[in-house]
């Protein structure tokens, strides 16, 4: 089983990251469940999600305390070092930053850390800080735990009800972060 | 349709009820069970479905709505959470007194004060005593077959159902689940045809809810307790037909365990003669099961119970008879004694089970039930000690 846990801020996609993933996960074949850890739910506050990814059927419904993926969505986060707990030698880690890696105090080999510019790409393309569509390009190419054509489905599928310029904006959102 | 897809808790709630169809939909909006709701206003509004959707002013209000249509005969549905649905309380024990044939939907949340949005089930204890069905889902797939099986009974007997999913633990988070087709659930559940002379019909002028004297209220209070009584062997019965028809065309996996029993009323998942069972309601049982496959492999049993109202009482002891330890999670608790499933379990084994019962509160107001939390209770409970305990961490 794959554990994935993201954080970021309200108002950020926290969830609906989650969900797309989960959706992405299903396409693909397999067995998946995302769900939230809602806060008060205002713009801003710290939001936590989670997503569990295996292929037979999931039935825990713990939240996740030892993610195998950490997807960070505001690097500002990370000045609480709680952030990272359950964080083993072999978590992987994608931070939403325009800075280098090597800032992050992080006790964990570099190579399992991938950081993005996420929020430079999400206000070019979409213009607007939604980092959640960029950042999972990042995951499809970093961990190819989902596949990059199942994440455009699954960005369609939960964008339906939107217009669709949109959904083609967070679509050549992802295929640009997968792409770097 | 037919197949699986990845949905919202919530979303697959309010598509079944789309296809299962009622006539009337009233609700008031309340965390966690907005989702369901706005969802079956935006299918409204968007032309997809045929009922009239009343957005009430409460819920107190949303309930009287739905009692009045179903007075007039038709299938009707509301779904709240916590204060809502303390504040349609006297409407809850009006409409089980009139036998009116309601379902409804709680997404269990904690009840103030102190205020919390977040899950436990609190909520549905405090009507307990209604004179409702109250079934408790594990997961999406059985919240979506419960909903349909609820229907069922309750336009056959009479009598009003609750299906009971965990706030936000199921109706905010995303997992697989089938949704059946209209064509498909007719094949179970009828068009629904209200019995001529048991609601309001000019034709067949009655009244319902009546002053009843103390001649025959007692009575009537009697009938009411035998025939949920009796309701368990037809929910029994409705969840064997439910199966039959349903599952040959969508090819359901069995349990993996072989010694499983699956009923309407409880699933039990582990070996015959465990000697210690654990029993809970909801969600929570998803975890339990997981915790055990992963940590244990002596002999633990799981008890889902899935029908808390009627109580089982025959066929849990079947299961416990040969326990050593039982031990007892609670979402709920009487303040001042102990936790409301705990409670029931202990007076149905009185002087008939020797083992020993252990009551423990878990997850009040979303506080999460960790694998941790469960390793700790299957320790717990073979200590001597058997006081009710809260489990936070």
């Amino acid at each position: 089983m794959i554990q994935i846990r993201i954080h970021g801020r309200g108002g950020q996609g926290v969830v609906t990251a989650s969900e797309l993933i989960a959706i992405a996960a299903f396409i693909d074949g397999k067995q998946s469940q995302a769900f939230p850890s809602f806060g008060v739910e205002r713009t801003g506050a710290p939001v936590e999600s989670y997503v569990r990814i295996d292929n037979k059927p999931i039935t825990t419904h713990e939240q996740i305390y030892q993610p195998d993926i950490l997807i960070i969505q505001d690097s500002t986060l990370l000045n609480n070092a709680s952030l990272i707990n359950g964080v083993g030698p072999k978590t992987k880690i994608i931070i939403n930053t325009s800075k280098d890696k090597s800032i992050f105090k992080l006790k964990l080999p570099q190579k399992n850390i991938y950081t993005i510019d996420a929020t430079k790409i999400a206000m070019e393309i979409l213009g607007k800080n939604i980092v959640n569509t960029v950042i999972l390009g990042a995951l499809v190419k970093f961990t190819n735990i989902i596949s990059l054509a199942s994440l455009m489905s699954a960005i369609k599928e939960k964008f339906a009800d939107k217009n669709k310029e949109l959904i083609a904006k967070n679509i050549n959102a992802v295929k640009l972060a997968c792409s770097l | 349709m037919n197949k699986p897809q990845i949905l919202e808790g919530s979303r697959a709630i309010a598509l079944i009820i789309k296809n299962i169809a009622p006539a009337v939909i009233s609700a008031y909006p309340i965390t966690p069970q907005t989702h369901i709701v706005e969802d079956l206003a935006k299918f409204k509004a968007d032309s997809q479905a045929d009922y009239e959707y009343i957005r009430a002013e409460s819920e107190f209000a949303a309930a009287s709505i739905i009692l009045g249509a179903s007075a007039t005969g038709v299938r009707v549905y509301s779904a709240t959470s916590s204060q809502g649905l303390l504040l349609m309380t006297e409407v809850i024990y009006n409409i089980a007194g009139m036998r009116l044939p309601i379902v409804m939907t709680c997404a269990n949340r904690a009840v103030s004060a102190p205020i919390n949005i977040w899950n436990d089930q609190q909520d549905v204890m405090t009507i307990r005593d209604a004179g409702w069905i109250l079934l408790f889902a594990e997961n999406h797939q059985e919240a979506v077959d419960q909903h349909i099986i609820a229907y069922k009974l309750a336009e056959q007997l009479k009598l009003p159902v609750i299906v009971n999913v965990d706030g936000f633990i199921m109706t905010h988070s995303y997992e697989p689940v089938i949704i059946y087709d209209t064509k498909l659930i007719k094949k179970y559940l009828p068009d629904y045809k209200p019995t001529t002379g048991q609601y309001l019909d000019p034709e067949n002028p009655i009244t319902l809810g009546a002053l009843v004297t103390p001649t025959n209220y007692m009575e009537i209070r009697q009938e009411l307790h035998n025939d949920l009584i009796a309701s368990l062997e037809v929910i029994n019965k409705e969840y064997k037909n439910f199966k039959k028809i349903f599952n040959p065309a969508l090819k359901i996996t069995k349990l993996k365990n072989k010694n499983s029993i699956e009923s309407g009323l409880l699933e039990y998942y582990g070996p015959k003669n465990a000697s210690t069972i654990l029993i809970a309601m909801g969600s929570v049982i998803g975890t339990i099961k997981d915790t055990v496959d992963n940590n244990f492999k002596e002999k633990i049993g799981i008890l889902k119970i899935k029908c808390f109202r009627p109580f089982p009482e025959k066929e849990i002891l079947q299961v416990l008879k040969s326990a050593k330890y039982i031990a007892v999670l609670d979402k709920s608790i009487s303040l001042g004694h102990m936790g409301c499933l705990a409670s029931d379990i202990k007076a149905i084994c009185t002087g008939k089970i020797s083992a020993k019962i252990q009551n423990f509160i878990v997850g009040l107001g979303g506080k999460d039930i960790t694998s941790n939390i469960i390793k700790k209770i299957i320790i717990e409970v073979r200590k001597k000690d058997d006081k009710t305990k809260f489990i936070g961490k």
